[in-house]
């Protein structure tokens, strides 16, 4: 008798994404898939919108992430017109990216996955959440969070507009620049975000790598994928979160392909299935092979985990040893297993802070040279960036007005669906045998899903930490047989 | 008696409204002391059932952000309108549809021919998400996408309306301050300034005295130097402060940019983009039908865009549009 269970991250069952996994006769999973059931057709309502908008337009998809989209979009003009930014506004540009990285990762570090580890991934479930973390590494360390996200946040803000959708980013520069005087709060501030990337960095370590059982999750098979990797590198093949090529490393580690934004449609293709509005991105070369490990499937894995895996390093001092440090302690690259990513986020942290740091004290930065005026006819457009959550694409084409004719943008999360999907089935194929489904199951699968901060409807982020998921295990008549979840709300 | 019982809930939305009240950062501990949130999916644990056990009215107030495009939000929607006294549209979506409502002014049929058959790297096999296939092959429910996008007050009856998109944490903090304090504003109220946004415009000492006369309409990539210091409406920038509700602190304009009317219209004003655009109209220093023609054709390309980028599920333009089933062109004459 074939059973189903059902995983609804019920906050988002109304419309954003559920996770169905299925047992077979046995009750052993058979098959398991995340659906997301939102579609928003921005590609479309883009259609005859002036490009210059679409900064604007498509920072819409994310609340938690607009720059990103924001500065794809940016890019994508840059192209467009044919046109470089400024050195300046350059600058600026990659800076503000990096405050974006460094205030959108660390969100995720002290609120969202983190307390899995910080607190523990068995603590009793009313502490794992951010008030757990605060318990953990005391309350000035949660007041800093706060004061250090709304510092940066507040520096967004002040020159790129707003912070939850900008209206900086223009082809060939920014609308707004630094004047010396105001330069001065953006290094004080970087320093502060450098030491505090520092004691994240240490608090990760002390925490979680001091803790063997927690490192013997962390490498434990049920959390491991032999996939693709894909991220961007500058020309030395180190991280570069703004600018570069794309990068495409095999299960094995070797380089698979390198290749430039504009050329996205050489290498990539979208699979369609019927039951999500997702489309699953994987290597057009390599082919789609269903929901599978290996080198002869196309699927791929971005965001950090991916971006350390395919960069061969950081171009800021204190990143660097501790890219060095990662590798060493995991045995070498690629680093395959998927909770790793934390750590690799933490190190992002610290090199988002440290760029910033450096360019805010680049004197070039200051200068009023913020526009390159466009003047050639504007045609198509490519801007790709790496999003927090990983590789961001936008492509345009206009007629001569530069009023849209295409637009095609694959987002972060489509990179990781299908391996999101194959973490969720093998996290439950190790849980659940013979039909049986404790407590237990619901932490581990929300530790393999949670890992990969996903951005469901581009926002779907739980501030405790913990996603609250219910799971129905029914018998093939749909009778409910057992219920388990991992929430409750008490009354007063 | 216990504190008052708040709630906060996301429909169709991107989650910068609920980012916007995390940027509330220390205010937030102190709104956290003065009530109880007893639902808010993005950041606590909490099930819909246990909302449905509450009685009717038992939250003072519920805070819904996000546009209404699943039948499942619309049910959520009136479930929380009965739970709550006060139900507060929050932000530029829940208020007037939002920027994802331009979507209503395309097919379903041609979003899903774009998204699954004809873009550029899908590989189409002929499949596309079908609830149907989803129930009898996979064995689970796939909600049906709906092609147009509502504001909240098409579904339930509003109180009170905090504009933005998204919304300023002054402006949240106000709104917030104001519900506890049982000074209610007059019902239907919009929790922000009630002038238009000039007023509160650094900018707004530099416009003409002899009053606004635009030869030239300019798109912004188009102005090479914007000057930080002079009104960018009297630069040819297509600023919509004029006719747009204040109280956003002009932060687009602070960054050099236009106001693109995220907080929507003034009391009384019934259809934002029409009265956006007549005062636009009204300012084109000519009176030969032709240039001004071509003055709006090279400044405005896309007028609904520009016009109605966050209001037009609530447009009387909409309604004219669904009434006759099909797109149609505004004229800008």
């Amino acid at each position: 008798m074939g059973r189903k269970i059902e995983i609804d991250p019920i906050t988002r069952l109304e419309g954003h994404g559920k996770i169905e996994i299925f047992l077979d006769d046995t009750g052993t999973v058979e098959k398991a898939y995340l659906s997301l059931p939102e579609l928003r057709g921005f590609e479309v309502f883009s259609l005859n919108k002036p490009a210059e908008l679409m900064p604007q337009i498509t920072s819409r998809i994310c609340g938690v992430c607009p720059m990103a989209h924001h500065m794809a979009a940016t890019l994508a003009l840059d192209d467009l017109y044919s046109i470089q930014p400024t050195a300046t506004a350059d600058k600026l540009r990659e800076m503000v990216y990096n405050m974006f990285m460094f205030e959108d990762h660390t969100l995720h570090f002290y609120i969202l996955g983190g307390p899995d580890f910080i607190v523990g991934p068995k603590a009793p479930k009313a502490e794992r959440n951010i008030l757990g973390v605060i318990g953990k590494v005391g309350i000035e360390t949660g007041k800093k969070v706060i004061e250090i996200r709304r510092e940066v946040r507040e520096l967004m803000t002040a020159i790129a507009g707003k912070v939850i959708h900008p209206v900086w980013g223009l082809p060939g520069g920014v609308a707004k620049g630094l004047t010396a005087e105001e330069q001065k709060k953006y290094i004080a501030t970087a320093e502060k975000c450098v030491e505090f990337a520092k004691f994240t960095l240490q608090t990760f370590k002390d925490i979680v790598l001091g803790n063997k059982e927690y490192v013997d999750i962390i490498t434990s098979e049920m959390y491991t994928h032999h996939t693709y990797y894909m991220g961007m590198v500058d020309e030395k093949n180190k991280t570069n979160f703004y600018r570069g090529k794309i990068r495409v490393i095999d299960p094995e580690g070797k380089e698979f392909l390198k290749f430039s934004g504009k050329d996205y449609q050489e290498h990539l293709a979208e699979h369609v299935e019927p039951w999500t509005y997702v489309k699953f991105l994987y290597l057009k070369n390599v082919g789609w092979n269903g929901f599978k490990d290996g080198k002869d499937n196309g699927v791929y894995a971005v965001a950090p985990l991916a971006r350390l895996n395919v960069s061969e390093g950081f171009s800021t001092p204190e990143a660097q040893a501790s890219y060095e440090e990662y590798f060493d302690i995991l045995g070498g690259k690629p680093v395959h297993h998927t909770l790793a990513t934390h750590w690799a986020r933490v190190i992002e942290i610290l090199y988002a802070a440290e760029r910033f740091l450096q360019l805010a004290k680049d004197p070039g930065i200051i200068s009023p040279d913020i526009r390159n005026m466009p003047v050639e006819k504007p045609d198509e457009g490519f801007g790709v960036v790496e999003a927090p959550r990983g590789t961001l694409f936008h492509h345009y084409k206009t007629d001569e007005n530069g009023l849209l004719t295409q637009a095609n943008l694959l987002v972060a999360t489509q990179n990781n669906a299908a391996r999101v999907a194959m973490s969720i089935e093998k996290a439950a194929k190790g849980l659940i045998k013979n039909g049986m489904a404790d407590d237990g199951i619901l932490n581990m699968v929300e530790m393999a899903l949670r890992a990969y901060d996903p951005c469901h409807a581009c926002g779907t982020h739980t501030l405790p930490g913990q996603m609250p998921i219910s799971i129905k295990v029914r018998n093939n008549q749909g009778e409910l047989l057992d219920e388990i979840k991992n929430f409750c709300y008490e009354k007063k | 008696m216990g504190k008052p019982k708040i709630g906060m809930y996301w429909c169709a939305s991107c989650g910068g409204c609920e980012e916007a009240v995390v940027d509330l950062a220390e205010d937030l501990l102190m709104v956290t002391d003065k009530v109880d949130i007893v639902f808010w999916p993005v950041a606590m644990d909490f099930k819909l059932s246990d909302v449905e056990a509450m009685e009717d009215g038992e939250m003072l107030a519920v805070f819904i952000n996000g546009a209404i495009e699943l039948s499942e939000q619309e049910e959520i929607a009136k479930l929380l309108r009965r739970k709550a006294q006060l139900v507060i549209a929050f932000g530029s979506c829940a208020h007037m549809g939002g920027l994802p409502g331009l979507a209503n002014m395309q097919s379903k049929e041609k979003i899903f021919d774009y998204y699954f058959h004809s873009g550029p790297i899908v590989d189409d096999t002929g499949v596309q998400p079908d609830p149907e296939i989803t129930k009898n092959e996979h064995g689970f429910a796939l909600p049906e996408f709906y092609s147009s996008v509502r504001a909240l007050d098409q579904v339930i009856n509003v109180d009170y309306y905090v504009p933005g998109c998204a919304p300023t944490p002054n402006i949240v903090l106000d709104a917030i301050t104001t519900l506890l304090s049982g000074n209610l504003p007059p019902s239907g109220a919009i929790m922000a300034s009630d002038r238009a946004l000039c007023y509160e415009c650094p900018l707004n000492e530099t416009k003409p005295d002899e009053g606004m006369k635009i030869k030239e309409l300019r798109r912004s990539h188009e102005v090479e130097h914007i000057d930080s210091e002079i009104c960018l409406l009297t630069q040819g920038m297509v600023c919509l402060g004029p006719v747009t509700r204040g109280g956003c602190g002009s932060l687009c304009i602070k960054g050099n940019m236009p106001c693109t009317g995220c907080f929507g219209p003034m009391d009384g004003v019934k259809d934002f983009g029409a009265t956006a655009l007549s005062y636009i109209a009204s300012i084109i220093d000519s009176e030969n039908p032709e240039e001004i023609e071509k003055i709006i054709d090279k400044g405005i390309p896309d007028p609904i865009g520009t016009f109605y980028m966050y209001s037009l599920p609530k447009s009387m333009l909409f309604k004219k549009l669904q009434e006759k089933k099909e797109v149609v062109e505004i004229k800008t004459e």
